[in-house]
């Protein structure tokens, strides 16, 4: 059959062209084109070539934030996936306590980033917070002003508070999905706890995780807000992520270029690393 | 392998049944032999797969006992009953391969790998999966999955007894019949007690030695096929078995004659007279045209082959005609003849015996 050429069909898809390009394309290209000018002010842009990503990239200050940042991500991916995932498996399945456990589960995330950053910045605190307080009276030596260690321990905690009921909401919807002959064919293969979670419970979760993992390491890699809050990068620079780093840069210092140039190049990593976890994700389920 | 008896079993899914019909199971007692080939029948929700259930120990009974041979097993867990399961909808592990998901049950067993190497082997070759043996279950059409579920049922020798949950339902009919096959043969080849949970009779008396017939919870018959359909112990066995079932109509029973809207027939042998709802049943291969007897109207004729089925009322009630295919048909006919040899007396749904056998 043949099927009829008409170019005027392009028309159709015009719309959403216009409303990505709006909405994605356009403001993205300022900051590239940001990225690739210098100014001395007064409106007057020059070309500067790569310059400002050579920069950006040799900058020591900006590859320790990047470190720090890889390492926050891990530690709370690591953190708070395993633990979603043991929640989840010990949810009740059904009646009134699955209800009340889904509504205590799904408070945190109902709760503005900065008001978390808030509740934990004051919970903190030696002299007023309930959390600062209690430890001083204990006689532990905790202070997240002062304390690299105490402010990264604060701002993990308050991440893993804030988030893992996402990671346990995702999975228990994964686990509701499992239909009970499973779990009776595995008590009837005799199948150990382990070979339940593992063989069953597992595979079943497998595309929630992966959008848990993402979802997981996209936030915690882009945080700014709560840090802001509660740490504001401190103390010295023990808690300054990438995000933070750059809003210096771009409003503190105006520094517009490399701004533009740390965007970029922040964007690709985020890109890159979310690829990787898709790949090797899905890499094993595609797998006959 | 041992025998199975169910001991004024019972079970309700409610905590505290009060009414009859709370009871999705009413309290039975049974015996099993050991090594048989049982079918249970009966329309859905009639308490097949509770009664399945109670004996792989997936559903503790809400009283009466499972005996093993002599072992009490009511208290004991799924695992340790050493029973294999088929369920209705396939259950592969994902991520296995179709070889791994044979050797799972033997594997958690501990059995030595050349051992479980050769079970897959013969289990693959009979359910026909040898080629895909490496193939990951997942991405495996439905079929092919219910066969890896009926192989990991079978893959154990020295199960008390295979269940099958209507495992059947998924599979196209030309397999259906060549899996049926397989599971006799089996059957006869290793005597392992085989329980085949049902709704479709054809499948049930194929498969069978005993069918056990159920209905709203009770068991209502166990017997051969063959007396399931001679002599049915009630009307539902009697309209379930057989294809139509059995003609039912409502009657007065005096002697050895029954009176069916006004009409005498007479009966293969005298009856007491009985309290209750009173009904004659008569299989529609027993039945023949006829210039006298009882008032018939024709409905329709249906060709089925081998024989034609004639649909039509009497008295107000369906009543149904088989006559094989070599025999003429009247071209009109207003009245039916009734074989009294097999004609059954129901009261209350409930077969009775004739005088002279109850005596």
């Amino acid at each position: 059959m043949d099927k009829p050429v008409n170019n005027r069909a392009w028309f159709l898809v015009l719309p959403v062209l216009v409303i990505v390009a709006f909405s994605a394309v356009i403001p993205l290209m300022t900051v590239v084109n940001y990225s690739v000018q210098d100014t001395f002010g007064n409106n007057q842009f020059f070309w500067n070539g790569l310059g400002w990503f050579q920069d950006v990239l040799e900058s020591d200050r900006i590859r320790a934030a990047l470190g720090r940042q890889l390492l926050f991500s891990a530690i709370i991916l690591a953190i708070e996936i395993p633990l979603g995932i043991f929640i989840a498996l010990n949810m009740p399945k059904r009646g009134f306590w699955a209800s009340l456990v889904l509504v205590l589960m799904a408070l945190p995330l109902l709760i503005p980033w900065n008001v978390v950053g808030t509740i934990w910045q004051v919970f903190g605190r030696v002299d007023i917070g309930l959390l600062g307080h209690t430890l001083a009276m204990l006689g532990i030596d905790y202070n997240y002003v002062n304390d690299p260690w105490d402010a990264w321990a604060t701002i993990i905690v308050m991440d893993v508070w804030h988030w893992t009921s996402l990671v346990a909401l995702l999975c228990y919807a994964g686990l509701q999905s499992i239909p009970d002959a499973y779990y009776q064919a595995a008590r009837i293969d005799q199948a150990s706890r382990w070979g339940v979670f593992r063989y069953i419970e597992l595979p079943k979760m497998q595309g929630v995780l992966l959008i848990a993992v993402l979802l997981r390491f996209m936030d915690s890699f882009m945080i700014y807000t709560e840090p802001f809050v509660v740490t504001g990068g401190g103390p010295g620079n023990a808690t300054t992520f990438l995000s933070i780093d750059l809003v210096k840069m771009a409003i503190g210092q105006f520094d517009l270029g490399p701004a533009a140039a740390f965007s970029l190049i922040y964007f690709l990593v985020i890109l890159l690393i979310s690829w990787v976890f898709y790949t090797v994700m899905t890499a094993q389920r595609d797998r006959t | 392998m041992a025998q199975i008896t169910f001991d004024n079993l019972a079970h309700s899914y409610l905590p505290a049944p009060k009414a009859d019909t709370d009871w999705a199971l009413k309290p039975m007692s049974l015996t099993w032999r050991d090594g048989g080939a049982y079918a249970l029948l009966g329309s859905s929700g009639c308490g097949k797969t509770t009664l399945l259930n109670i004996i792989s120990g997936l559903l503790h009974p809400s009283q009466g006992r499972v005996l093993f041979g002599d072992r009490d097993v009511t208290d004991l867990p799924t695992a340790e009953r050493n029973i294999a399961q088929v369920f209705q909808f396939p259950v592969v592990y994902d991520t296995m391969s179709v070889r791994e998901n044979l050797a799972f049950p033997l594997k958690n067993r501990g059995l030595p790998s050349d051992q479980i190497a050769a079970r897959v082997d013969a289990v693959a070759r009979m359910i026909g999966m040898t080629d895909t043996l490496d193939r990951r279950a997942r991405g495996l059409t439905a079929d092919a999955k219910q066969k890896i579920s009926l192989g990991r049922g079978m893959v154990r020798q020295d199960v008390n007894a295979i269940l099958f949950d209507e495992p059947l339902t998924v599979i196209d009919p030309q397999m259906k019949w060549e899996l049926r096959t397989q599971l006799k043969a089996l059957h006869r080849e290793f005597g392992h007690t085989m329980i085949y949970v049902t709704h479709d009779q054809t499948e049930a008396l194929t498969f069978a030695d005993e069918v056990v017939v159920m209905s709203e919870g009770r068991v209502v018959q166990a017997g051969t096929p063959q007396s399931l359909f001679d002599a049915p112990a009630h009307t539902f066995v009697g309209y379930f078995i057989g294809s139509p079932g059995m003609n039912l109509l409502d009657a007065q029973v005096q002697g050895a004659t029954a009176l069916v809207a006004g009409t005498a027939i007479p009966l293969g042998a005298p009856y007491a007279a009985r309290h209750g709802r009173v009904q004659i049943g008569i299989r529609p291969d027993a039945v023949r045209p006829a210039t006298e007897g009882l008032p018939f109207r024709l409905i329709r004729a249906e060709d089925v082959g081998h024989h034609r089925i004639l649909r039509g009322e009497v008295a107000g009630a369906p009543f149904n005609l088989v006559i094989p295919e070599d025999e003429p048909i009247p071209a009109s006919f207003d009245r039916v003849a009734l074989d009294p040899a097999r004609i059954g007396v129901f009261v209350d749904d409930w077969r009775i015996d004739p005088l002279e056998r109850a005596a």
